[in-house]
């Protein structure tokens, strides 16, 4: 299973789409490492500057519908290969979130409430992400202060994500 | 209780659970494009099991970028052409045969009713106007599929959306979807299928039933569905004919496809599409729509007319009308795109491509290209398009470039007076 303990990276928007994730001139790159440079090249979101503020993190966490748009499974990948294997989010577009669990990462729905409390409490801030699986649990800590939340996966994903995959498994299954 | 079409296909498909909540499906067919395909194709060939599960149910095209721009496309075309040899896919549209996945693969009669289809293209909602379940899909959804004709999908809640009243001349099905997106918003349909139904759908041609569905996903929705119908079977008669001994018989075989009336909604939407203007989108996201009357003088630097959204031959027609006897702005450069070559054939048998190349346009081969950034039409930092497409995201059709989703009839109508302008065609004044 992926590492998905870390630096959190706050990204204050909802329906931040796959574009914005990763522009569509870098999709005939035929390897996922070379997409490494240009994850949120084109994101629309007012202080964030991706050269910068990406280096580092472990974990995302946004507002509502992250991942709409185009159905490239190269967004998670940009994730992917800059070490970001889970995003939560109060939810997620259907394909990223498929996308995502077939790539055994974590997209991590919560309410809108602890989302909001989660900004409210850690934006801003140098905070780390502690994410237990089973549980379904994720402790935000910074400057000394942690907190719990809940997170919601459905069994599918949770499966794909202990699997490894959704390949392997097909292949053996059907 | 009752059941919607999409359950109904879902039924009929189904392969097993293999989690709860999780239905794999068997797949009626696999489209396939070089953008989101050879990725998928490497790694079958990496992990020893390079088959496909059935050559004829599998589609491909190259599309999005054709013929290739350079080095990096190339090598993507060559990828998908030595595996569809290899594999013996019969139905691959290389150049001079090719054309944008959504309008050519329900051109050769690849979508029936009831059929379920994934492609690794988000668009793919648009074959749903057939009364199909066809998903977009990531590669490794993809790849499964190519393998092993299987898909899994969380079982489908529908949205219905009853649509009432009749279109004002010159409002067009891009009009109505782009005010329904507007109502529910980019994330109103996110896991729903999003089902089409009322008198203005059974006035509408397959073409705009298409245009309908293809925009879907910009709202969240998993596929837009219409049920079939008469129309449905005049499009597909060529391809069907020896399956059924009439037309009848072919609309009553098709309409088990069709939802129970006690079928169970997620919601039921109801718009008076008599209501509806001209409209074109303003921001960053497909639901930030005005009417054009609204938006009426905004400066335009390119014109775009094609795409998987409104680049069929009745799109080309009505900008043709709108365009006939005009030249486009010295201020603007006009780009038409045919969606296939039949559509572009035809058009040109019709005399519409002299009418679009009279008015000052450049007519480049069937392609997605500028509609994503690719190429044949990117936008430099600060430029204006107007486009018949389906997405204005940030950077979309090329970094720092806005785009406005509209019609062909505004689009063309703000060729003309290079700012965005009502066409002639519509009738019903403004607000």
């Amino acid at each position: 299973m992926k590492n998905f303990d870390g630096k959190v990276l706050f990204l204050d928007r909802s329906d931040i789409n796959t574009d914005e994730i990763i522009p569509a001139k870098y999709l005939t790159e035929i390897t996922k490492a070379a997409l490494k440079p240009y994850l949120l090249e084109d994101l629309k979101l007012a202080g964030f500057d991706p050269k910068k503020d990406v280096s580092g993190k472990r974990a995302v966490v946004t507002r509502e519908n992250f991942g709409c748009g185009s159905s490239r499974e190269h967004a998670p990948w940009a994730l992917e290969v800059n070490d970001i294997n889970v995003v939560f989010a109060v939810n997620f577009a259907r394909i990223f979130r498929q996308n995502m669990s077939n790539c055994g990462m974590l997209a991590a729905e919560m309410t809108k409430e602890d989302i909001d409390d989660i900004f409210n409490n850690f934006g801003g801030k140098e905070t780390v992400v502690k994410v237990n699986i089973n549980d379904k649990t994720a402790e935000f800590s910074a400057s000394g202060k942690s907190k719990n939340y809940n997170f919601k996966i459905t069994d599918f994903d949770q499966a794909l994500i202990e699997a490894g995959g959704w390949v392997d498994f097909a292949n053996k299954r059907y | 209780m009752g059941k919607t079409i999409a359950e109904k296909i879902f039924d009929a498909h189904l392969v097993d659970e293999p989690f709860e909540g999780a239905y794999a499906l068997k797949l009626d067919a696999v489209f396939c494009h070089e953008i989101t395909t050879p990725i998928a194709i490497e790694d079958l060939k990496a992990r020893g099991i390079d088959k496909v599960f059935d050559p004829n149910k599998i589609k491909a095209v190259i599309d999005h970028v054709t013929p290739a721009k350079d080095s990096k496309t190339a090598e993507q075309g060559k990828i998908m052409r030595e595996w569809a040899r290899r594999h013996n896919i019969k139905d691959f549209f290389d150049i001079g045969n090719n054309g944008v996945c959504h309008a050519i693969f329900p051109e050769k009669g690849f979508v029936r009713p009831g059929y379920t289809i994934i492609m690794g293209d988000s668009h793919t909602c648009t074959h749903g106007a057939f009364g199909a379940f066809a998903a977009g899909v990531g590669t490794t959804d993809l790849e499964v599929g190519i393998l092993k004709g299987v898909c899994a999908f969380k079982y489908p809640k529908t949205i219905k959306f009853e649509l009432t009243g009749s279109l004002r001349p010159g409002v067009y099905a891009k009009d109505v979807i782009l005010n329904i997106i507007k109502e529910i918003g980019v994330n109103g349909a996110t896991d729903c299928v999003m089902e089409f139904t009322g008198s203005v759908i059974s006035d509408m041609s397959m073409e705009s039933r298409m245009t309908l569905c293809n925009m879907a996903i910009e709202a969240g929705g998993t596929v837009g569905i219409c049920y079939p119908d008469s129309k449905t079977v005049d499009y597909l008669w060529d391809f069907i004919k020896n399956d059924y001994k009439d037309k009848e018989s072919a609309i009553k075989e098709y309409s088990k496809w069709v939802s129970d009336k006690d079928a169970e909604y997620e919601k039921i939407v109801k718009i008076d599409v008599s209501k509806i203007e001209p409209s074109v989108t303003f921001g960053y996201k497909p639901d930030q729509v005005k009417t054009v009357a609204e938006m009426k003088g905004t400066k335009v630097d390119q014109i775009y007319i094609g795409s998987c959204t409104n680049g069929r031959i009745e799109d080309l027609r009505i900008a043709a009308e709108v365009l006939k006897g005009n030249k486009i702005s010295p201020s603007v450069r006009g780009i038409l795109s045919p969606a296939t070559p039949l559509i572009y054939r035809t058009a040109m048998k019709e005399g519409i491509i002299d009418i679009f190349m009279e008015a000052g346009f450049c007519v480049t081969n069937p392609t997605c290209g500028a509609c994503l950034g690719m190429s044949n039409g990117v936008l430099a930092e600060g430029e204006v398009c107007i486009s018949t497409t389906n997405r204005n995201f940030n950077g979309r059709m090329g970094k720092g470039g806005m785009v406005h989703l509209a019609s062909p009839a505004t689009a063309a109508a703000s060729a003309i007076t290079g700012e965005i302008t009502n066409s002639k065609l519509y009738k019903g004044g403004e607000k």
